[in-house]
């Protein structure tokens, strides 16, 4: 194992241990802003396997994350809660059959067009959502009750209580995490991270790239819906901003912040972006201003994220 | 349906057509000669709504507000491609995404804090302030028609100035072998400034002509882009030619699918560029 390797793994642990230990110390205010950081972090880590793994820069990631949401909207009866089981299955699947139809049109462009056509058709989702009554229109939904955990009748968690929704947002990402690990050590894996390095030579040697893509584009999209059901389960809310291209955009801005193709990247980059965000808005009401200038600033000066920091190389 | 009615729903279509192709007319001149996506561009339209509101209660008068306004256009266009677009030259595209989002959030607080977040109207200019009747109810601002001509003539301006002129040539050569251009002598730094500069003014210009018939607000600009996308999409990146054609085809299919199909008309237009990827992936007049 080289240096880099255990240098991450030393700080992954590390974090991890801060992670489990900080509801014990925390006050309630941080401990539901970190389940938020989390929560962006899959978001981020599911980007991530399109932008840094697989080349395909999307502009409109916000759409599966926030079809997810609208799906346990949906699932939820009115005073009562979803079962956690099966309103995940709802979400992530919307989310990976609204991945697979978007994909099969996107895959067809490249490059300049991609970013665009990923662009419109988040838009299209929002303003379908925008404009349906049947879903809320403007203003959204509320989603009164949090979805109960039961396994096989066994009920360890309660979602209503926030150390409890954190953890099991801790344990979602982590499982993400290792998923993702998995998948990219995986045959699969090293196909995709070949598709960004030179996907014409993959052709010619046979392999069916617009497969692979697409595969990739609906597993990002089915863990972009695990994330979207986790933040419509906090905020007890969804709205038509879930799907705005502001999210795809700052979720990109996350990616690239931390360092894209690195494995603890975008959950850095959440991390400082959420932080940056919750400091430049106890300074000013105009704190966009803040936040555009430093994402002006960090493109010019620091390209490859935080991860150079730390002297991350990239993989593929 | 009605054939006046019919008229008026296709001259709104064609008006509303034109206005985006001067949008996306900057958007596709500066990806296909730069390489450069913007998503600020929607942001100038803003800008370009914004001016005309303050300078014509300066000036008094919306034609020289809007002269004044192309002016200063140009110049900020200038002035930003100096201080950050031409970093962006050669590197990936998804860092010159990233770095015009952030811009698009600098100008929405820069107008906040210069405009406040208050909606604003423009009046119409007072020559032209008066319908056409086409029948008993029905009637035709004619301030939507001269909207047109204006829109149409600068799309032969633009058709004049590249295809028929020195600077046009130079232009075009650039945007095919820049290291060519600039060991020929041409001050090819110059020359980028100016396209994005001018692309930019046409963003303004169109925000500008529309602000008296649709109001001027904040983050007025986004939907503009996202739609000015789509045309460049289904026309074809770098062709101005595919950017006319498509936003007619743009503008005449939203509008018509707000009379036709009501509970789906934010999605018409999406609908079709979908259809085009299918067809043609690269756009209409796009090179494969």
């Amino acid at each position: 194992m080289d240096r880099q390797a255990r240098s991450l793994q030393v700080l992954l642990l590390a974090g991890l241990v801060a992670l489990v230990a900080f509801p014990f110390v925390g006050e309630k205010f941080y401990v539901q802003f970190i389940t938020k950081v989390m929560i962006m972090a899959m978001f981020a880590m599911s980007l991530d396997l399109l932008v840094g793994y697989t080349g395909l820069v999307s502009l409109g990631h916000a759409l599966p994350f926030g079809l997810a949401a609208y799906a346990l909207m949906f699932v939820t009866p009115e005073y009562q809660a979803a079962g956690f089981w099966t309103s995940v299955a709802a979400s992530m699947g919307v989310a990976a059959i609204a991945s697979l139809v978007v994909g099969l049109l996107v895959l067809r462009t490249s490059g300049i067009y991609f970013i665009m056509v990923t662009l419109a058709f988040g838009q299209m989702a929002y303003y379908y959502v925008h404009d349906s009554k049947y879903l809320g229109g403007s203003d959204g939904k509320f989603i009164y009750v949090r979805p109960a955990l039961e396994l096989f009748g066994w009920k360890p968690f309660d979602l209503e209580n926030h150390t409890h929704f954190y953890y099991v947002a801790l344990a979602l990402m982590v499982f993400v995490y290792v998923s993702l690990r998995v998948l990219l050590a995986s045959p699969f894996g090293r196909v995709i991270v070949a598709i960004k390095e030179n996907e014409h030579r993959l052709r010619m040697l046979g392999f069916a790239t617009f497969r692979y893509k697409l595969v990739c584009f609906v597993l990002a999209g089915m863990l972009a819906g695990l994330a979207g059901w986790l933040a419509a389960a906090q905020d007890g809310l969804v709205n038509p901003e879930m799907l705005s291209w502001h999210q795809s955009g700052q979720l990109l801005m996350m990616v690239i912040l931390g360092g894209m193709g690195t494995p603890a990247g975008p959950v850095l980059g959440a991390a400082a972006l959420k932080v940056l965000e919750l400091v430049f808005q106890g300074w000013t009401k105009h704190w966009q201003l803040l936040l555009g200038g430093f994402i002006v600033l960090s493109v010019l000066f620091m390209p490859r994220g935080l991860a150079q920091i730390f002297n991350w190389k990239r993989r593929g | 349906m009605d054939p006046v009615i019919f008229l008026v729903q296709v001259l709104n279509g064609i008006q509303y057509g034109l206005l985006l192709f001067l949008v996306a007319s900057g958007l596709t001149l500066i990806f296909g000669i730069m390489g450069i996506i913007n998503l600020a561009h929607g942001s100038f339209y803003m800008i370009g709504a914004y001016l005309a509101f303050s300078l014509t209660r300066l000036a008094g008068n919306f034609w020289l507000a809007l002269a004044a306004g192309v002016v200063l256009a140009v110049l900020i266009g200038m002035a930003l491609e100096w201080l950050v677009m031409r970093f962006l030259y050669g590197r990936d595209h998804l860092y010159q995404v990233l770095l015009t989002y952030g811009l698009i959030l600098i100008f929405e607080e820069i107008r906040s804090l210069v405009w406040g977040d208050d909606v604003h109207g423009v009046p119409v200019p007072p020559a032209l302030d008066f319908s056409i009747p086409l029948t008993d109810t029905l009637s035709y601002q004619v301030y939507r028609l001269a909207m047109s001509a204006i829109c149409l003539a600068i799309a032969f301006g633009m058709y004049w100035l590249i295809q028929k002129t020195r600077l046009g040539m130079m232009i075009r050569a650039g945007s095919v072998n820049r290291d060519m251009v600039q060991s020929l002598g041409i001050n090819i730094g110059l020359l980028y400034r100016l396209v994005f500069a001018l692309g930019l003014a046409l963003a303004a210009l169109a925000g500008m002509l529309a602000a008296p018939i649709s109001s001027v607000y904040p983050g007025m600009g986004n939907q503009v882009l996202i739609i000015s996308f789509v045309v460049v999409v289904i026309g074809g990146i770098g062709s101005v030619k595919g950017a006319l054609v498509a936003a007619l085809a743009i503008g005449l299919a939203d509008t018509f699918g707000q009379v036709l199909v009501p509970q789906i008309a934010g999605v018409v237009v999406y609908l079709l560029m979908a259809a085009v990827l299918l067809w043609r992936p690269q756009g209409i007049f796009g090179r494969a």
